[in-house]
């Protein structure tokens, strides 16, 4: 008889112990917190070699676990991030917790943006809300690999410029020539606002370079958002396998078993997140 | 492949000889129904039944399952940080498996056992038993096994197989490694007379041909996944569906679950509980949004997962072993194999439904 216990070297249920660093509040509202992650076992690091896209399980001991986009990117090392949205047991649990406290992540999980195939590529990342995380890691990792992609473009809206997430870093964007920022907010009373009001579909229309052979879009965003942007994109001439987008829906396991997040023939979770429109229109739409 | 006879005494001497090496499973009558109970010595397992009611998976695939424990107790080192918490170890020997549920384990092994990820739980409580199957003679009128890869003498997914020799006691043959080794340690060693491979060979024949229900399967994989989900019937085959989950939690190749943490004072375990896609919080977001809201959409997963997406993903087959108890025990009487014809031979024009 074949011991089973040999074959298996990991059990992928088990997360793997982090230390809570650094608690940052990003928005207005408090909703969303950025919670950076120190591994308590060093070589749980280099285990944890994730893409920028990827996901992981938030998990907490006596209340259980989240599927939350990896908001560091692989090419900042020593930690990981995750912003996270107050929204139910587990994550508002998160909420209360403090700085020392320790939990577990379980991951990396999921596929990742198309890296190999972005090479040489432009890049038009249109963010909206608080979806906006596992573009964060992109940002990062496309600007430390900065040689290796055409132009970046990023359209970035959230309601107000108190809701947008990591403000200190967009400014920082903002100031550099080799990507083209297009922040904007649904509408601002503030006399300084110095950049877009407006909502993310017409921002792109204005902003986004026409699409071509060697332009691909990274959607993310909330469904009002995604169902404006496609019409926008079309128009300009994306075809659908150079539009990507990152799916969400409800998930336990996190490695494509328990069967929750199970669209058509694919899991959310394993199959995805990420998927091009052109594969999701041969998918129900049931996310 | 060698034949052993063994006569009611043998069979039951043999059992209870491997207590101490196994823990002993078998069918135990439960009021009207039987389940598999572990035996306890000299208990005699009881074959006097069609088929358990609860499926043959729950051996393997408990209902509840730790997976994990943990401390909240802030003074302790490992406070918060969670502890694999494997199965049990000791093996087990399992007898009177149907082989339509012991196919089923083939089925929902490719979920378990992926190539990227191993499930722990599931592989070794599988690799740890020894699944004596008994082969059936007498199929209840929902039993479609037949056309639906299985059949009464299948042995996918057993160790062993016994065969009721129609002139008293059975037939054992060993099918594996694991299974032949159970049969040195019940030292059943009395091979059966010649001719008796031709006469099992004649009996499950006669078996398969009392397997009188079907259903067509041939054209599921030629279908477009989206012409299916948005075909009119589901209306029809939802509308008496009371998603009850009835048949999620008696199928042996359903294997959806869902986890959960338990904490009592100041300790807990992080545990699996089988989960159906018939409930609504089953795909419900955090944000309140619900791409499975509505009962036709519940049905249609279920359907539409075993009989079309399982079958693209896997090019095995559907997932469904045609062991009928969906159909038997659902309460407004939807039938798959119904079901499972209106896909089948959706697109095509004059077919008529046969069950």
């Amino acid at each position: 008889m074949t011991s089973t216990r040999e074959e298996i070297v990991q059990n992928p249920y088990l997360p793997y112990p982090v230390r809570i660093d650094e608690i940052v509040t990003e928005t207005e509202d408090k909703n969303l917190k950025t919670f950076k992650f120190v591994f308590l076992d060093p070589d749980d690091e280099k285990k944890f070699a994730y893409h920028a896209g990827q996901f992981a399980e938030l998990s907490i001991a006596g209340k259980g676990e989240i599927p939350i986009g990896i908001a560091s990117s692989p090419t900042e090392k020593g930690f990981l991030k995750f912003t996270v949205n107050k929204v139910g047991l587990v994550s508002s649990h998160l909420h209360a917790m403090k700085v020392g406290d320790v939990m577990g992540v379980r991951g990396p999980l999921g596929n990742w943006y198309p890296w190999e195939v972005l090479e040489g590529k432009n890049v038009v990342i249109v963010g909206g809300g608080f979806a906006f995380t596992t573009l964060r890691s992109s940002i990062i990792y496309m600007l430390e690999n900065r040689d290796r992609f055409g132009e970046i473009h990023v359209v970035y809206g959230a309601r107000t410029p108190g809701m947008l997430l990591y403000r200190e870093e967009l400014a920082q964007w903002e100031s550099r020539d080799d990507i083209h920022m297009h922040i904007t907010v649904d509408a601002t009373d503030d006399p300084d606002w110095k950049y877009n009001v407006g909502f993310v579909p017409p921002i792109t229309e204005q902003k986004a370079p026409q699409g071509d052979g060697d332009t691909y879009a990274i959607v993310c965003g909330p469904p009002v958002m995604i169902k404006f942007t496609q019409p926008v994109l079309d128009q300009k001439g994306y075809a659908h396998d150079h539009i990507i987008m990152s799916l969400e829906n409800r998930m336990k396991c996190g490695i494509g078993i328990c069967g929750h997040c199970n669209v058509g023939r694919e899991f959310v979770c394993k199959d995805g997140p990420v998927f091009t429109l052109s594969q999701l229109n041969q998918l129900p739409k049931e996310y | 492949m060698t034949t052993f006879q063994l006569d009611s005494d043998r069979l039951t001497e043999g059992i209870d000889r491997l207590h101490g090496q196994y823990r002993v499973i078998g069918p135990v009558a439960e009021g009207r129904f039987h389940n598999f109970r572990p035996l306890q010595p000299g208990q005699k397992p009881d074959f006097d039944f069609r088929n358990t009611r609860m499926s043959a998976k729950q051996l393997v695939y408990p209902q509840s399952q730790v997976m994990a424990e943990y401390h909240l107790d802030e003074t302790r080192e490992d406070s918060h940080i969670l502890k694999e918490v494997l199965p049990d170890e000791t093996p087990r020997a399992v007898f009177g498996i149907r082989p339509c549920d012991a196919d089923a384990f083939g089925l929902v092994r490719r979920n378990f056992d992926t190539e990227e990820y191993k499930d722990p739980y599931w592989i070794q409580a599988y690799e740890r038993a020894t699944l004596v199957g008994l082969a059936c003679e007498d199929p209840c009128r929902s039993c479609f096994c037949t056309s639906a890869g299985s059949g009464p003498y299948s042995t996918g997914g057993l160790d062993a197989l016994l065969v009721e020799d129609p002139d008293g006691g059975y037939w054992f043959q060993s099918l594996t490694e694991k299974g032949e080794r159970l049969r040195e340690a019940a030292g059943w060693k009395e091979e059966a007379g010649s001719g008796v491979e031709d006469t099992i060979a004649e009996r499950k024949k006669a078996a398969e041909s009392r397997i009188v229900s079907q259903v067509h399967t041939d054209q599921l994989r030629n279908q477009a996944t989206l012409d299916l989900y948005e075909a009119p019937f589901w209306e029809d085959v939802a509308f008496s569906c009371i998603n009850c989950g009835t048949c999620t939690y008696l199928c042996p190749t359903c294997w959806c679950f869902d986890i959960q943490d338990e904490t009592h004072g100041k300790k807990g375990c992080r545990m699996r509980n089988w989960d159906s896609c018939m409930y609504p919080l089953f795909t419900l977001h955090g944000s309140g949004h619900n791409p499975r809201g509505e009962k036709i959409q519940r049905v249609r997963q279920r359907f539409m997962h075993k009989l079309k997406y399982y079958v693209d993903k896997y090019d095995n087959g559907i997932q469904c072993v045609g062991c009928g108890r969906c159909v038997q025990y659902c309460p407004v009487n939807i039938d798959i194999r119904r079901v499972c014809e209106l896909m089948n031979q959706r697109g095509s024009t004059g077919a008529a439904c046969e069950v």
